[in-house]
């Protein structure tokens, strides 16, 4: 490896290694009456810093990582899959067939507190959201490998992803027309937020990290030869189908799982792998790892700038992440216009 | 380090017909292709690139088959099929950030697989492509920073790199300056001379008649195939290419002249 490649890396890989710290410890310290270490110290002193710190900032801190390297991975994985750089995680019906899953559950519980009697509400209802959310993330994938006739054709992967998103989010607003009530527990899924997570959220983040990252990392050379198109990566003696369904099924299982506990957090999934591409051009091996550490420090960040933004109100996580994603790729596409 | 394969192979086509949609792009080929280096040519849309894919295993054909020393194509595992065919195709479109030697290393995957570790000698016949391809100059910088020509003299050592017995080659001059066709084309001669089995696509004749053998495909069809020196083959070139060049002697080589008068 060029000398220049390898600083670049390592020092991308300090660079996240140190935010990460100092945002896990901001992390602790933001908290409803602002950001502060004084407070931080404060709390720890008073004997409740169990509570408030060990079981409410820590967890939410922590998972804010997790969840934002499920993400982070997941981009990457897309956007090496798909051979475009804006591709979106989200794209193969995940998000859709999550967001369709809560409003049911939403819904159901809604109904049922009117009385009314449906035979499905309850076993909906008793799924959970996060069970839904999960279930939904997979189902939409599912449907999209389903209509796209498996995995074998990146276009007709790509066509039957957006056709999936376009018809669950049509169910899904047909069932809030049907149960407005479900409509603000929806608006809260589709914004994204870090607040609710537990330890318990936290090790299903771990766990679901620690399922997806091998295969999609044992998998990055093929993606470093889809590089050169897809039939110079078959000439090499790549079996394309069984390596896109690998790969389509790492994904799934990463957005699947960080959807199920944070919500639809938009545009760290889209917008790490390109901040790793800027600082540390590398081939997807590191890519990935990079990518995952980067959408951690990110969301990471936002959960920590919402929390302190306008203490003790909340700016939703979701909207802030919206925000400085949508602004890094205006500036993108600005430099690109000026070079 | 000279990278030569370790056993000569040899590739068939055997009564091939492919369909593309409504379009029968090959029909019922039939060719051998030995150790030594084969120029394909035709005018556009005869097939050529369709062939090259069939012959590499990437197109499956409706009608006939390709073998691989006697065997046919498809029955081949994946790696061991891609180890000992190399395919180059063409205007490969090409994203990421690999740098150039890092693209030239993906050469060696169908060798080590996407698990293994490459080793001394996958190191060595990597440098000796780049070499060979004359880009070793450039092995830190990254493909997407590369002119034209640079980048095809990149991708065409990492088909060499595959250091394979058969080396499949869809329209390699691409992009090249003429000194660096002229490189291309000692380059494929020396291959050639050391039992490679080299097919080419190419649509610049000059170059083709370079090759000991040309076969002459026209809508789909297999029309000659010959020695660049066979008058027979020279006639249907000139009846393919409906009468716009001449085949001449020029010192101890046949070339292409436009043929401005023929062609009024």
């Amino acid at each position: 490896m060029h000398t220049l490649d390898r600083r670049r890396r390592l020092r991308l890989a300090v660079q996240l290694g140190a935010w990460s710290l100092v945002l896990l410890t901001a992390g602790l310290a933001a908290g409803s009456e602002g950001w502060s270490m004084h407070a931080l110290w404060e709390t720890l002193q008073r004997g409740d810093a169990t509570l408030i710190v060990g079981q409410i900032r820590a967890p939410r801190t922590v998972g804010a990582w997790l969840a934002g390297a499920l993400l982070g991975l997941s981009g990457a994985v897309a956007q090496g899959l798909f051979r475009n750089p804006l591709a979106d995680p989200y794209l193969l019906g995940s998000a859709s067939g999550a967001s369709l899953a809560v409003v049911l559950v939403l819904a159901a519980s809604s109904l049922g507190g009117h009385g009314i009697a449906l035979a499905t509400a309850g076993v909906v209802a008793r799924l959970g959201l996060v069970g839904a959310a999960f279930a939904g993330a997979l189902l939409g994938v599912s449907l999209t490998l389903v209509l796209a006739r498996g995995a074998e054709q990146t276009t007709r992967l790509l066509l039957a992803g957006v056709v999936v998103g376009v018809l669950l989010a049509a169910a899904s607003d047909l069932v809030t027309s049907a149960a407005p009530d479900a409509l603000r527990g929806k608006q809260v899924f589709m914004l994204g937020s870090t607040g609710f997570l537990s330890w318990g959220a936290c090790a299903v983040l771990a766990g679901g990290l620690a399922i997806a990252m091998p295969p999609a990392w044992r998998l990055a050379r093929a993606l470093d030869a889809l590089t050169l198109g897809e039939d110079a990566a078959r000439s090499l003696g790549l079996s394309l189908p069984r390596l896109r369904a690998a790969l389509v099924g790492a994904l799934a299982l990463a957005i699947g799982v960080a959807v199920s506990q944070t919500g639809l957090i938009a545009f760290v999934g889209l917008v790490s792998p390109h901040l790793v591409r800027r600082f540390a051009p590398a081939p997807h091996g590191y890519t990935l790892l990079a990518s995952a550490a980067t959408g951690g420090t990110l969301l990471l960040a936002a959960d920590v700038l919402a929390r302190s933004l306008i203490a003790p109100q909340e700016v939703p996580v979701g909207v802030l992440t919206a925000l400085l994603g949508g602004a890094y790729l205006l500036w993108l596409l600005h430099r690109r216009r000026a070079a | 380090m000279n990278a030569m394969p370790e056993s000569a192979a040899s590739l068939c086509a055997d009564s091939l017909s492919v369909s593309l949609g409504s379009t029968r792009a090959l029909d019922d080929v039939s060719v051998a292709f030995e150790p030594g280096w084969t120029a394909i040519v035709g005018p556009n849309g005869a097939g050529k690139s369709t062939l090259l894919r069939a012959l590499a295993g990437l197109q499956a054909p409706q009608l006939g088959g390709v073998r691989l020393n006697g065997r046919a194509v498809r029955d081949w595992p994946d790696r061991e099929r891609a180890s000992r065919v190399a395919w180059l195709g063409q205007q490969a479109e090409t994203t990421g950030e690999l740098t150039v030697r890092e693209v030239v290393q993906l050469g060696r995957l169908p060798h080590h697989g996407l698990f293994g570790a490459a080793t001394a000698r996958d190191e060595s016949i990597v440098d000796a492509a780049m070499h060979d391809a004359e880009c070793s100059a450039w092995q830190a910088r990254r493909l997407n920073e590369l002119s034209g020509g640079e980048r095809q003299r990149v991708l065409i050592a990492r088909a060499l790199a595959v250091d394979a017995a058969v080396l499949l080659l869809d329209e390699p001059t691409t992009h090249l300056d003429p000194p660096h066709q002229i490189a291309l084309v000692q380059l494929l001669r020396r291959r050639a001379a050391a039992g490679v089995t080299v097919v080419s696509v190419l649509h610049d004749l000059a170059l083709a008649l370079l090759a000991e053998r040309v076969v002459v495909l026209q809508k789909g069809r297999l029309c000659a195939v010959g020695g660049s020196d066979d008058p027979a083959l020279h006639r249907t070139l000139v009846d393919v290419f409906g009468g716009a060049i001449r085949i001449e002697r020029v010192g101890l080589r046949w070339v292409p002249v436009a043929n401005l008068e023929g062609r009024a």
